[in-house]
């Protein structure tokens, strides 16, 4: 018999709604595995196991009585960036390392009210700033695929899509700012989406870069990250920038057929010095969804290159302004000082880790004084050329396919990304335009590289059609029959 | 524009971290790495180009002005490193 915990949610659901399981005995199996495992992997930083089986327990009242909800029972990770209320949750970071939230993010109560249960809190980079989880206060994640040598798991939602490939949880929720759901999710051979900017409310999600940060599900397979993001989704008047539009039911859009679709691949996006395997898994994508029946069609994405400078420009300065929060007064740890501007500095300075001071100082630096019309307005400026660009795109295309990175998962501590800032930022190279025009992107498994590693490709919608991309992922996941772990 | 030790000192001021004497040669090293890095933004012309600060352009909507009951004061002080008498406690900043 298959293990409870390798089902995807919709099997399990079947399952549950045959009432072959209940969802105790799922909840068991997955209490048991990561009890076994996850000293091994590091993606959990927090359990909430009690938490968990209490939900069980009303859970199998509701199969019962048949009041159960669209997820009932599932047991899922959340990336320990989504406020839990009475669950610990760090960023990730020493500053907040003891914070205890008193109420739930949007996106997290909205799971809950569907049914989801809460097995714990998913390892991330420090503030979700990193593209392989090694800036997390508690540690690395180890790629459930390393083999010999220990690899990332990406980043910044590297407990994520860890503890999905691993099966440690059904599904889990996942933050993308410059990459952070779509590219770990590749590292781990697991799918993921990042939804449009405005599908999932912000509110308790800590904040990295407000004009950029979104909240999407990493899952096992397409049809699951539907499922998962019919739930996520919504507006939400706490927060401003949510949007009023509707949700469509995404699961609705799995198994349509896709001819006469027209699928653009962007000439910019084949780059010098191309790994040879990604650009040949990126072919055969594109000869898949062919003979599906899709049209592919040549665009040009111009300013693509401005893309990571222009990122790493915003994205600083508005993690600055949002971390100026963390002052060691109202929440968190504080240091104390001789006087107050001591104890803000000596806070800040003890609590926050290198890559997240690094970001701060850059972000204060492009946005001070004198040198903001230079760097940040410069940034925004070309930001609506980048955005400019995928208008164009669109006009001759209805979804567009990419390699989600220009490499495989690599190993922990490695010099090249470790000594050098900018190797690592380069991860995101696929990925940050996505965030920088506000539009919804997929990463799914495209197969293994020749040393066994998973690679991922990236479908881009319009902003607000997530479901041209279901549609044509869960095409793609067809042909492609990925053997998770 | 390449930054000096003491431009890093200033931002480091403002930023409320402190960089220690000697990992400010190396601090601004990197510093100019990622500057001459996001300098490349020169080369594009953004002639007449209006800044895109989200991509949600709507106006923003007003939300009914009614009481909630969030936010008690107990649970607002719950995290608190220090609290005195029901308000936040800080070291004295009034002589």
């Amino acid at each position: 018999m298959t293990e409870l915990t390798n089902l995807t949610i919709h099997e399990t659901l079947r399952k549950l709604r045959a009432r072959e399981v209940s969802p105790i005995e799922v909840t068991e199996a997955y209490i048991k595995k990561i009890e076994e495992n996850n000293s091994k992997y590091n993606a959990y930083v927090t359990t909430s196991f009690d938490k968990a089986l209490d939900g069980a327990k009303e859970s199998e009242k509701r199969y019962i009585n048949g009041t159960n909800k669209s997820l009932d029972g599932i047991a899922i990770g959340v990336k320990d960036l989504f406020c839990t209320k009475d669950i610990r949750t760090t960023a990730c970071s020493h500053i907040i390392d003891n914070f205890v939230p008193k109420y739930e993010s949007n996106v997290t109560q909205n799971l809950l009210n569907d049914g989801a249960l809460f097995l714990g809190k998913l390892n991330l980079d420090e503030f979700a700033m990193g593209g392989s989880n090694e800036t997390s206060c508690f540690g690395p994640v180890v790629n459930p695929w390393s083999k010999d040598v220990k690899l990332v798991a990406g980043g910044s939602s590297g407990g994520s899509a860890a503890a999905v490939s691993a099966n440690l949880c059904a599904g889990s929720t996942g933050t993308d700012t410059g990459g952070s759901i779509r590219q770990p999710a590749a590292f781990c051979g697991v799918t993921g989406i990042k939804p449009t900017y405005g599908r999932c409310s912000r509110y308790g999600v800590i904040a990295f870069a407000s004009s950029l940060d979104q909240a999407g599900p990493i899952c096992k397979d397409v049809t699951d990250c539907a499922l998962m993001l019919n739930s996520m989704a919504g507006y939400d008047n706490r927060d401003a920038t949510s949007s009023n539009v509707s949700v469509p039911d995404f699961t609705s859009f799995i198994g349509q057929d896709i001819r006469g679709l027209k699928v653009g691949i962007p000439d910019e996006y084949r780059i010098e010095g191309m790994n040879e395997e990604i650009a040949q898994y990126w072919n055969k994508a594109t000869k898949m969804l062919e003979e599906r029946g899709a049209e592919i069609v040549r665009i040009s994405l111009p300013h693509t290159k401005y893309a990571l400078p222009s990122y790493y420009v915003i994205a600083p300065a508005e993690a600055s302004s949002n971390l100026a929060r963390y002052d060691g007064i109202r929440y968190g740890n504080r240091v104390d000082g001789n006087n107050m501007e001591e104890l803000y500095i000596n806070t800040r300075t003890q609590g926050f880790g290198k890559e997240v001071k690094r970001r701060i100082l850059i972000g204060t630096y492009v946005l001070s004084a004198g040198f903001y019309d230079a760097y940040y307005l410069k940034a925004q400026k070309v930001r609506r050329l980048i955005k400019n660009d995928f208008d164009e795109a669109f006009k001759k295309c209805d979804v567009i396919l990419t390699p989600t990175t220009p490499v495989e998962a690599f190993a922990i501590g490695d010099k090249t990304m470790s000594e050098n800032p900018i190797n690592m930022y380069l991860n995101d190279v696929y990925t940050v335009s996505v965030n920088l025009a506000g539009l919804p992107a997929m990463s799914l498994p495209i197969g293994l590289s020749k040393n066994g590693l998973p690679l991922g490709m990236q479908l881009i919608g319009k902003a607000f059609d997530e479901a041209t991309i279901f549609k044509t992922a869960y095409q793609l996941e067809r042909d492609v029959n990925f053997k998770r772990i | 524009m390449a930054v000096d030790n003491e431009i890093v000192k200033n931002i480091a001021y403002l930023s409320r971290i402190k960089v220690e004497q000697d990992k400010l040669e190396e601090t601004k090293t990197e510093f100019n790495k990622i500057l001459a890095w996001v300098e490349e933004l020169n080369e594009v012309n953004v002639d007449n180009i209006q800044p895109l600060i989200s991509v949600h352009e709507d106006p923003i909507v007003l939300r009914e002005d009614v009481v909630t009951v969030e936010n008690s004061s107990n649970d607002v002080l719950a995290n608190a490193p220090q609290k005195e008498f029901g308000y936040f406690a800080v070291p004295k900043v009034v002589e």
